[in-house]
């Protein structure tokens, strides 16, 4: 079991710092962690420091191996991020952005040949469910539609750690679901999935661990129903709130009113 | 292989051929252009005495053969070079500041350039040792590739995004532009005049002992450019994510800036100012082709070279018997393109 671990990790923006001496419990393969939070708790912030988008101090370290001195592309074969916004404007198919994710560096593993990388690139948009979009350009996707092909795109290099950034922020029910689903199957092929959720019953229902943050700090973590609690929420969102058990045996929250 | 993958591999093709052959369009037309460009001028040769004085100079007239290899050669080759290398420029510029409205003069290298140019024209001032008409060239030359290095400085600072940077070259142009104007200030009549023809932009400046060197300029740089096809495509998926792809983009920045330096630099010092190619040419490329660098860059090429061209054989035309600056006529195409870009990113 592969495992991530991040250690009194400083980081933020020039002049902002946003996170100091945060360590987080260690995060292992095969699982789906997710980060929540109020705004600007240092979620995305978190989770660009691990991709080696920001400056750090501390150690972030991937089976031992600290991710911190590695180049970008060695930094590639194990980390990969998908942002939460996309630009809109662009003018590339959906399978051209894909192979141009593999092309960007060169790959660790063998295999790089052009037919290779294709059928690579094309088992990936099936896989995500939208092979139909493939020569479809970016700049006529809905929103929902380009997170999903900026999915795509955050995968087919195949990361053995795996960073969403509110991947279903445009998504509808249907596709939020899909997500959720495809985060535990990314899992389940023995890597780390992150995601940041702004969605508690997602959270409750789909993580295996969830990290609570507050102003750069960990509120409370562990198994879903352990981090999110009624004390939990009114303490970091002032929101009171119940979990309750619905008659399928899963846990729903219900939010009730401002503090 | 399922049917699905096959349609895929197969509708991917299709569209790399559609590229090829837009690609060879793009040629073609560029090749008739320059023919075009060859065979008008204000001496009324004929076509076949045209094609007599390159193909067999020895049998048609001293004066014609004049006119063929020194004058309308010259202009049109150096208007496919100047056109090609600032279209180049302005496509990785674009992508690398991630704004559609960037151009190599953006930057504010075309601005330092004139300034250059004016030290030489107005007070005659030059690096040691260079006289005559090569005091312009390489004055232009030494302070567009100092504005770069600035440039290049500002890029390899923390921090500096796409942003920074174009507020930086902006400021370049405002800084450069009144450095000038105190220079125009100060000038004789004669001086002034000399440098209003300069900064205009002229193909008259082109000559056999300029066109090799933004020639080579050109050529050494292209395949550098080309190589960097993928990692500037991924850039446009947003600097976040190309960087999760493994592209070192800071370096890829540094490249990119060096190389439209240097080919902003050989073209304005040899041509003088010459607006709106470096804009329009990267736009007409990306419209026609997509921003599949691996197209996108050598159509840019193609097209800059075919609009400066098609710009040199109207600056003939428009007025019969004269050449009006064809900085003038790239000016008025690429005014009403430049505002149908911003309405139509507008109406977006």
């Amino acid at each position: 079991m592969a495992t991530l671990r991040i250690d009194n990790l400083h980081t933020g923006y020039p002049g902002k710092p946003i996170i100091s001496g945060l360590t987080l419990p260690p995060l292992v393969s095969g699982e789906v962690t997710i980060l929540t939070g109020p705004n600007a708790a240092g979620k995305s912030t978190l989770l660009r420091a691990i991709a080696g988008l920001l400056r750090t101090k501390g150690s972030i370290t991937y089976e031992g191996q600290d991710l911190g001195p590695l180049s970008p592309q060695k930094r590639a074969g194990v980390v990969s991020f998908m942002p939460q916004s996309v630009p809109t404007d662009i003018n590339l198919s959906v399978i051209e952005a894909v192979i141009s994710a593999l092309k960007a560096s060169p790959l660790d593993a063998a295999g790089d040949g052009n037919e290779q990388l294709h059928n690579r690139a094309i088992a990936v948009l099936e896989r995500i469910g939208i092979s139909h979009l493939a020569l479809e350009p970016l700049n006529q996707l809905s929103g929902g539609q380009r997170q999903m092909a900026s999915l795509a795109r955050s995968v087919v290099r195949e990361p053995k750690v795996l960073l969403l950034d509110e991947p279903t922020s445009a998504l509808d029910l249907k596709h939020q679901l899909k997500v959720m689903r495809l985060a535990r199957s990314f899992a389940a092929d023995g890597r780390i999935v992150v995601m940041v959720l702004h969605d508690l019953n997602l959270a409750l229902k789909w993580a295996d661990q969830v990290i609570v943050m507050d102003k750069g700090t960990i509120a409370s973590h562990g198994r879903p129903t352990t981090a999110i609690t009624p004390d939990i929420i009114a303490q970091v969102y002032g929101v009171a709130i119940r979990v309750e058990i619905c008659s399928l045996g899963l846990p729903n929250l219900i939010v009730d009113r401002e503090l | 292989m399922s049917t699905t993958t096959t349609a895929i591999e197969q509708g991917y093709r299709k569209q790399f051929a559609r590229r090829i052959i837009l690609l060879v369009a793009l040629a073609l037309a560029t090749a008739l252009s320059f023919f075009f460009d060859m065979v008008v001028g204000p001496s009324m040769l004929s076509v076949s005495e045209v094609f007599q004085a390159i193909f067999s100079p020895g049998a048609v007239e001293l004066s014609s053969k004049v006119i063929v290899w020194e004058v309308r050669m010259p202009y049109s080759i150096m208007a496919l070079l100047v056109g090609a290398s600032l279209s180049l420029a302005g496509c990785e510029m674009q992508t690398i500041m991630n704004n559609a409205m960037a151009s190599p003069f953006t930057l504010g290298v075309s601005a330092a350039a004139s300034f250059g140019a004016a030290l030489a024209i107005i007070i005659g001032v030059s690096l040691p040792g260079v006289a005559g008409d090569w005091m312009v060239i390489v004055n232009a030359f030494v302070f567009a590739f100092g504005a770069t290095l600035l440039l290049q400085a500002l890029s390899s600072t923390r921090g500096a995004g796409p942003e920074g940077l174009v507020l930086f070259g902006i400021a370049l142009v405002f800084t450069f532009n009144a450095f000038t104007g105190i220079m125009q200030y100060m000038a004789s009549a004669e001086a002034l005049q000399q440098f209003i023809f300069w900064s205009l932009g002229s193909l008259t400046k082109a000559n056999w002992d300029n066109i090799p060197l933004l020639f080579l300029l050109f050529v050494v740089i292209v395949p550098f450019s080309l190589a960097a096809a993928w990692p500037l495509t991924a850039l446009r998926l947003g600097e976040d994510s190309a960087r999760s792809f493994g592209v070192s983009v800071r370096r890829l920045r540094f490249l990119s800036l060096l190389r439209i330096s240097l080919l902003t630099a050989g073209s304005v010092a040899f041509v003088g100012t010459i607006g709106f190619i470096g804009l329009v040419g990267p736009h007409i490329a990306k419209l026609l082709i997509g921003e599949d660098h691996r197209f996108s860059l050598p159509a840019s090429i193609l097209s800059g070279a075919l609009i400066m061209s098609l710009a040199s054989l109207a600056s003939k035309a428009i007025v019969a018997g004269a050449i009006i600056p064809v900085g003038i006529v790239t000016s008025l195409i690429g005014v009403p393109v430049f505002i149908a870009l911003i309405l139509n990113k507008r109406k977006r």
